[in-house]
């Protein structure tokens, strides 16, 4: 088949392709944005069991059973076909998504539902695991040779999209279910939070049917139709030094570190604005917003570029910029929201306090709310809550500070300017990334062999990137900006791998 | 170049014991600090999944410096003919 030949029909299989996964990732997305409304649905913090799950919820599903759907699925797809094998994964992704969105509360039903919410986590884990390869695979296969970066960077745009459209289904959904933007999201918090997850099971269902009018992908037909399709994936996969090598060179070398990247650009990025930052919950949603609709282009650019004049050096030049300039751009957010920087007008500062008795006790619940206003437009509310005891002398030791900052419009646009290019970062290594873990391994064994280290990259190193670098803030508590030491040394070792041992050719045979 | 990866293969197998030693020392203090469910879960979790990485990653110093990147493959399908040599 002739390059133009294959150029036609592509846009057809990138359309089905990136629309299931986009999906998928807005699934995945969709739980880790509502994590607090779920937890305090399913897993009240007053019974430990219920505490339990909710952990095992959050790290199991991203850390351990990301690779294993990468390893069961990978398996399955070079076993037979990438066809069948990622539709498997959309419904199962689809419908664990619904599921979820359809079990009724800890308070109706008990304890089956923060179990069954574990076992639809798990399973979205799975799916996940086992999408992307697929994905990826199935869209290189039919690309011409000279464009494969250019066709698989669509897929490469839905991770970032798919968290977009997740915060702002979410951020709709909670403004308007009353016209009173309090009552909104009392319904939201209360039932609306399952909207999201019902919406995608009408995207799944679309997605299904597009996806079941493709055919399986040229390449793996053809070794199919020659007998030459692997009988044991895992075991030439990882049991052979020869593939195993390009394996630990494909997460040492290139997956780790943009893992990091591409977790440190956009999630860390969002929980520092909102939790070290303190900005509103709906700014620090819209300043990513913002980001990701701008830097999203690049992910095309970048990888089109890659067909170009290779992976590698683009690659690598992300993780470079983010070594050299993340504790300034970090530095920089946090001083943008500074309070001790900026000039209160103090005659409009407002104090409210509430004083509410404690029932059956002496002791009441103190609310001081103050209201600040700043010269540059910013305002502060700060709630600091406490016990106001009838003991005479007794105090509480340590008073609960809840701190919200509203951003003038200058400082908004300027935080969206930073996270954009901590995006374009992400654009950098995330870009070209699927064309080069294609290339890496050979059609019989390439499911499988990519998804791998893929999936160790981003769920493991990536993944953990928001849990390590908050864990090293409490350690470290004096330097607000310590947690970026992790995504800085792990994108420098894998920067010296990747220079050292990666090669920058392009392959222009991937179909044997 | 080649020289310098087989120098490096020796810097990542010392690396990889010397991150696993980092993550337990860690991991014990911190449960130490506050010792919970949450806290045992997230460190197990933790070593659970970093634990196998590390010893790739002293695999992959022993194969740098036993000069198994010397030679990248330029084309996937070296890789097909790999069946006689099994790890």
């Amino acid at each position: 088949m002739s390059d133009q030949d294959k150029t036609k029909g592509i846009w057809k299989v990138i359309g089905a392709s990136s629309l299931g996964t986009l999906i998928e990732w807005y699934d995945f997305y969709i739980f880790g944005s509502l994590a607090v409304v779920i937890a305090n649905q399913f897993f009240p913090k007053t019974n430990p069991t219920a505490a339990l799950l909710s952990t095992l919820a959050t790290f199991a599903a991203g850390f351990i059973v990301r690779p294993f759907g990468a390893l069961v699925f990978g398996r399955l797809g070079d076993l037979v076909g990438r066809k069948y094998t990622f539709l498997l994964t959309l419904v199962l992704m689809g419908g664990s998504t619904f599921a979820i969105g359809c079990i009724p509360s800890y308070e109706s039903i008990g304890f089956i539902a923060p179990i069954l919410v574990l076992v639809f986590r798990l399973i979205q884990g799975l799916a996940l695991g086992g999408e992307y390869g697929g994905a990826a695979t199935y869209v290189a296969e039919h690309a011409p040779v000279n464009r494969r970066g250019y066709f698989t960077s669509w897929i490469q745009t839905t991770a970032t999209l798919g968290l977009f459209i997740s915060l702002g289904v979410i951020l709709m959904t909670r403004h308007f279910l009353d016209v009173d933007q309090a009552k909104s999201i009392a319904k939201f918090n209360d039932w609306g939070w399952r909207i999201p997850f019902w919406i995608s099971s009408l995207l799944v269902l679309v997605s299904i049917y597009i996806r079941l009018r493709m055919a399986e992908s040229p390449m793996y037909t053809k070794l199919k139709s020659e007998g030459k399709t692997s009988v044991n994936p895992l075991k030439e996969s990882f049991g052979h030094k020869a593939n195993l090598k390009m394996v630990l060179l494909a997460l040492f070398g290139a997956t780790m570190g943009q893992g990091v990247v591409w977790y440190t650009g956009q999630f860390y990025a969002q929980s520092f604005i909102e939790n070290v930052c303190k900005v509103e919950f709906d700014q620090s949603r819209t300043i990513l917003i913002w980001g990701i609709l701008f830097a999203t282009p690049f992910f095309v650019v970048f990888a089109t570029l890659s067909d170009k004049i290779g992976r590698k050096w683009i690659m690598l030049s992300g993780m470079f910029l983010a070594i050299i300039s993340y504790n300034y751009l970090f530095t920089s957010l946090y001083n943008i929201a500074d309070a001790k920087q900026k000039t209160e007008i103090v005659v409009n500062t407002k104090i409210e306090t509430t004083v509410k008795v404690i029932p059956n006790s002496t002791d009441s619940i103190r609310k001081v709310v103050t209201k600040s206003y700043f010269t540059d437009g910013m305002n502060m509310v700060s709630t600091k809550t406490d016990t106001a005891y009838s003991t005479p002398g007794k105090t509480t030791k340590k008073p609960a500070v809840a701190i919200s900052k509203t951003l003038s419009s200058t400082d908004y646009w300027k935080m969206v300017g930073i996270v954009f290019i901590l995006i374009l970062y992400v654009t950098l290594v995330y870009g070209p990334i699927a064309a080069f873990l294609v290339e890496l391994f050979p059609t019989k064994i390439r499911y499988t062999s990519m998804s791998l280290p893929y999936h160790i990259g981003n769920g493991v190193f990536g993944g953990l990137t928001p849990f390590i670098a908050t864990l090293l803030t409490t350690i470290y508590v004096d330097n607000k900006i310590v947690g970026l030491m992790y995504p800085i040394i792990i994108a420098a070792v894998c920067l010296v791998i990747g220079a050292v041992y990666i090669s920058n050719r392009i392959d222009p045979e991937v179909d044997r | 170049m080649n020289a310098l990866k087989k120098y490096l293969g020796l810097v990542w197998i010392v690396l990889g014991p010397l991150a696993i030693h980092y993550l337990l020392q860690t991991a014990s203090s911190e449960i130490a600090k506050k010792p919970g469910t949450d806290t045992m879960i997230q460190w197990g979790v933790f070593i659970t999944v970093f634990y196998p990485i590390a010893i790739g990653f002293i695999l992959f110093g022993l194969y740098a410096l036993e000069g198994n990147y010397d030679h990248i493959p330029e084309k996937s399908a070296e890789l097909v003919d790999y069946e006689s040599k099994p790890l």
